[in-house]
């Protein structure tokens, strides 16, 4: 009743384009690589790789930048849901408000935002002197580059959380909500309603955003480059920086680690996950 | 409803609204104002109306670029998006279901492959050797192919989470009513996946137009550019024209926004299908 | 009808095509030639092109562009790889070339005539063994400081021959509220050049030190004063002599800002000067140049860049690579330098015997072909060594801004010197 011929295209064209690619580059995290020719050399790159000063810091900043990037956006955009979905007029509008970073590359957005957050002429920091606030150095300061560039992810990422959400929240029978109404109040509609029912949709933001923190890499290459110096390197942008100077065995031996570290964290998260969504 | 409720709703209306506007589209008028700026004026990267508005010669600057080339990325940008969510929503949708359906120990390996495609970054060069060797290198079609494949796992996992949703005995009734599995797919799950298909559509075509890196190495020469590169015209390491940079991204985000006001009551109607049927 | 006419059109266009292509193939030879897209870059690609096409009709000469810095590094590494580099392209000479593993994949130059035309101090930079690989494309530039004559006038300053005087000048020009030094580590290889225009005062204070660095025989962190350049950057950050907001200045306001005089100083190479001339043509002729002071006045010398170069790759063959021969020979005649001089202002000597500047060459430029006329000039360590570490960048960015002090900087960019070394396969590094 289920066919296997369902697998079939997708097996295809992921084996082909993906698979083999990986395990090639696998074998090339063995060797030193360069491009024309690689030299066999057992495990001396992932020795390379760990000894790197910076490896710890650009560590550190993966994860929290991640768990910063996924936390937040499910903060932010559950209750924005909410909000579009039975809350304000112009709903509409709002939604095609919010959905608008998303429509615009990581690109452009880095470049934009990095000029509205130069610390003395950028819009920003104006906003925060009018307003008598203290401003910030947000890209320049060493201890703060990272946190900037996490506020601007999640400003790009919330639109499509907010519609994961809104899918979410939408799929809900209505009878819950009448049922709700009886008690009346948003916040038991909220906590007994919304919260258990969109608990998938939850999971789902929280894996693809913690996912793509973890292997988050446009916006930070855009807006910092991993500094000044490389106070916000992040694992990708470090085996980046290793792919462009031309030490493809080592970032190749850093792609593998990053897979294995994603795996360590990921892995736990979807069992879990899975666990609850077969008691719900 | 009590008055203060009222108040209530109108209150909240009117924060929302501000807050959204300033933190939504400050940005964007930022972007318009830089457009709109000669080229001195827009290196000093300032939030001021410009002293002259030139934001139609930036565009029409832009636009006349070298043989129109802006126009050309735009066709393969919009070929290269189509064809490949295209294939995406069907592939993905079929391992979704299949995957779900079939808990066996099958399903269970391809879903963990799928995972480390969520989560490994491509490998460039390897990909490169595997085209030239099937002859696909430097062809939009092979870039379609390693966005669907790179795009797979992703739409696989949230077609996974919706086809939990639909009962069983929905399929195993359309079976006795003398349905292939394949018309199961087709007349019954696949239209009940229709809020999975437009979330998966509108992410995907927005992840594929907006990317950067891949046909940067898997496309190169002239005839092969896409909307993204252009970017490049006007930003290089030395030297920026910020104001046909900002023209040019007005311009390829153009596409993109036409589409979304195009089919948003669509794309409203599809996620919202579910709670009709509920 | 209207759908069967439709078809009919795109069955039509579908044949004419080919039909074109093919036809317009027998008579033309198309080379397809690949440059990064800066404007100077590129503009001089484009007016080589031109000319040369202009005296060739049945040659076409199509400029390709691409991103510059280490994205274009890897663009020209992958296509090189795979074989699918156009028939010529532009390229820097020195240590990035020799990343290129030129011997396996351009054609060798050294046997053609043209070669006599270039510069033998030019050739080692191009080089791999006997093999020779490029022609210069464009001027060799000067490292060292530009700066804003108004403010040195102004305050009745004069242009410091050591360090020291280059420290009391900068106090001087801080006390009259002017910021000493531009830093613009938005554009973070901007922030290497107190580091790599020191070259000159390196080889004074230890002749020979590229090659023994090369072999592995001496390093930057033993070598006081290899790691010089490293305690500049920690002194400019410890005395403040950045201007506001120079952790994330980018390379171009930078220059607004020499170019107002709200800074005196700029540690760069003297291409910067096509950028405020476009920018800010009135205001070019306030800017000179000095060369990067050391410690001993009598030895006072300027660090040089060589030109990029054009090459053409081994997978260029047969009509075409007798064309692209051809195309080579042009660039490396008086003839092409006299077209790169009409397209852009040179901001540096050429590479080509004979070829002269124009007597409208920018003040700072003059500056700096006195340092050379007069035999102070050295190359600097890139054209010298193959190796370069790719982080010293972000190095020199943490040292300027208070992250990382001179002594750590200089032991990081061993093991990342070391790190290179190894990938090139050199001997000694093991």
């Amino acid at each position: 009743m289920y066919s296997n011929w369902f697998y079939m295209p997708g097996l295809i064209i992921f084996t082909v384009f993906f698979l083999v690619p990986t395990a090639l580059a696998f074998y090339f995290s063995l060797t030193r690589w360069t491009l024309f020719d690689s030299t066999y050399i057992g495990l001396d790159n992932y020795k390379e790789f760990f000894d790197d000063p910076q490896l710890k810091s650009g560590l550190q900043n993966t994860i929290i930048y991640a768990v910063l990037t996924s936390g937040l956006k499910v903060i932010i955009s559950l209750p924005l849901a909410m909000l579009l979905t039975f809350g304000v007029r112009l709903r509409t509008f709002f939604r095609s408000i919010i959905f608008l970073p998303v429509l615009i590359s990581a690109v452009a957005v880095g470049i934009t935002f990095a000029t509205l957050m130069q610390p003395s002429t950028g819009l920003i920091n104006e906003a925060l002197e009018y307003w008598g606030l203290p401003q910030p150095n947000w890209l320049g300061d060493p201890d703060l580059a990272i946190y900037s560039v996490v506020i601007v992810d999640v400003w790009k990422g919330v639109g499509i959380a907010t519609l994961i959400f809104i899918a979410g929240i939408s799929s809900i029978p209505l009878d819950y909500f009448d049922a709700a109404k009886l008690e009346g109040e948003t916040w038991i509609k909220f906590r007994h309603v919304i919260l258990p029912l969109s608990r998938n949709a939850t999971f789902t933001v929280i894996l693809l955003s913690f996912i793509g923190g973890l292997r988050t890499f446009d916006l930070i290459w855009t807006m910092t480059r991993g500094g000044p110096g490389f106070a916000s390197d992040v694992l990708t942008s470090v085996v980046y920086k290793q792919y462009q100077a031309g030490f493809y065995g080592l970032s190749s031996a850093g792609n593998v680690v990053l897979l294995v570290l994603i795996m360590i964290l990921v892995y736990p998260m979807t069992r879990i996950f899975n666990r609850l969504e077969l008691e719900l | 409803m009590t008055l203060r409720k009222l108040i209530g709703i109108l209150w909240l209306d009117s924060v929302v609204m501000v807050v959204f506007s300033i933190i939504f589209i400050v940005p964007f008028v930022f972007i318009v104002l830089t457009a709109a700026k000669s080229q001195s004026e827009s290196a000093l990267l300032e939030f001021t109306l410009p002293e002259k508005f030139l934001l139609k010669e930036n565009i029409k600057e832009v636009i006349e670029f070298r043989d129109r080339r802006v126009l050309l990325a735009l066709k393969n940008s919009t070929i290269l998006t189509i064809g490949s969510v295209a294939l995406i929503v069907i592939i993905g949708s079929f391992l979704g279901f299949v995957i779900q359906r079939r808990a066996n120990r099958l399903a269970s390996i391809v879903s963990t492959l799928l995972l480390i495609g969520l989560i490994v970054p491509p490998a460039v060069v390897p990909t490169i050797y595997l085209l030239q060797k099937i002859g696909l290198y430097k062809t939009l079609i092979s870039l379609v192919l390693i966005e669907v494949a790179i795009q797979l796992p992703f739409a696989t996992l949230i077609f996974r989470t919706f086809v939990a949703s639909i009962p069983r005995e929905i399929d195993e009734a359309a079976i006795i009513d003398g349905a292939n599995p394949f018309q199961l797919f087709a007349h019954i799950i696949f239209p009940l996946l229709r809020p999975a298909s437009v979330t998966v559509a509108v992410i995907s075509a927005v992840f594929i137009y907006n990317d950067f890196t891949l046909p940067l190495y898997f496309l190169p020469g002239e005839d092969n550019v896409t909307a993204q590169l252009t970017l490049y015209s006007f930003r290089s390491q030395f030297n920026t024209q910020w104001n046909l940079l900002f023209a040019n991204v007005i311009i390829i985000t153009i596409p993109p926004l036409i589409m979304y006001i195009f089919f948003q009551r669509q794309i409203v109607a599809g996620l919202t299908a579910g709670s009709v049927k509920g | 009808m209207l759908r069967k006419s439709f078809i009919l059109v795109l069955v039509l266009v579908l044949i004419a095509i080919p039909i074109a292509s093919t036809a317009m193939a027998q008579d033309t030879i198309t080379l397809t030639y690949l440059v990064d897209d800066s404007q100077a870059n590129s503009g001089m690609a484009t007016a080589l092109a031109e000319a040369y096409m202009a005296q060739h009709p049945n040659v076409e000469i199509v400029v390709e562009l691409r991103p510059g810095g280490t994205e274009g590094d890897n663009i020209v590494k992958t296509r090189l790889a795979t074989g699918d580099m156009t028939d010529v392209f532009w390229y820097n000479s020195g240590s990035l070339l020799q990343a290129l593993n030129p011997a396996q994949t351009l054609v060798d130059l050294s046997d053609q005539p043209f070669i006599e035309n270039i510069v033998e101090s030019f050739l080692p930079t191009v080089s791999q063994g006997d093999a020779i690989f490029g022609v210069p494309t464009g001027t060799a530039m000067g490292g060292g400081i530009l700066y804003n004559k108004k403010v040195y006038e102004e305050l009745g300053l004069s242009v410091p021959k050591t360090w020291d005087e280059f420290v009391a000048n900068n106090e001087a020009i801080k006390e009259a509220g002017i910021a000493p030094v531009l830093a613009t580590f938005g554009d973070t290889w901007t922030s290497q050049l107190f580091v790599l225009a020191d070259y000159y005062n390196v080889e004074q204070a230890v002749p020979g030190f590229a090659e023994a660095y090369t072999n592995h025989e001496a390093t930057h962190s033993d070598t006081p004063a290899a790691a010089a350049g490293f305690a500049y950057l920690q002194q400019g950050y410890e005395e403040d002599w950045w201007q506001e907001d120079y952790a994330t200045t980018l390379f171009e306001p930078g220059l607004a800002l020499l170019a107002n005089g709200e800074v005196a100083h700029y540690p760069m190479l003297t291409f910067a000067l096509s950028t405020i001339e476009a920018n800010f043509p009135d205001q070019v002729n306030d800017i000179g140049f000095f060369a990067q002071p050391g410690t001993d006045a009598e030895a006072n010398g300027v660090t040089i860049w060589m030109p990029p170069a054009t090459y053409i790759p081994q997978t260029t063959e047969g009509e075409k690579r007798e064309v692209a021969l051809d195309f080579l020979s042009f660039i490396a005649s008086i003839e092409g330098t006299e077209v790169l001089t009409a397209e852009i202002a040179p901001t540096g000597p050429y590479m080509i015997k004979g070829a002269t500047l124009p007597d409208s060459v920018l003040p700072a430029v003059k500056d700096l072909a006195a340092y050379i006329e007069s035999g102070n000039s050295y190359p600097a360590l890139e054209f010298l060594s193959p190796i370069k570490g790719p982080n010293l960048e972000q190095i020199c960015v943490a040292v300027g801004t208070g992250q990382m002090d001179a002594e750590q900087a200089a032991e990081d960019y061993d093991r990342d010197v070391e790190r290179q070394a190894q990938q090139l396969g050199l001997p000694g590094w093991d």
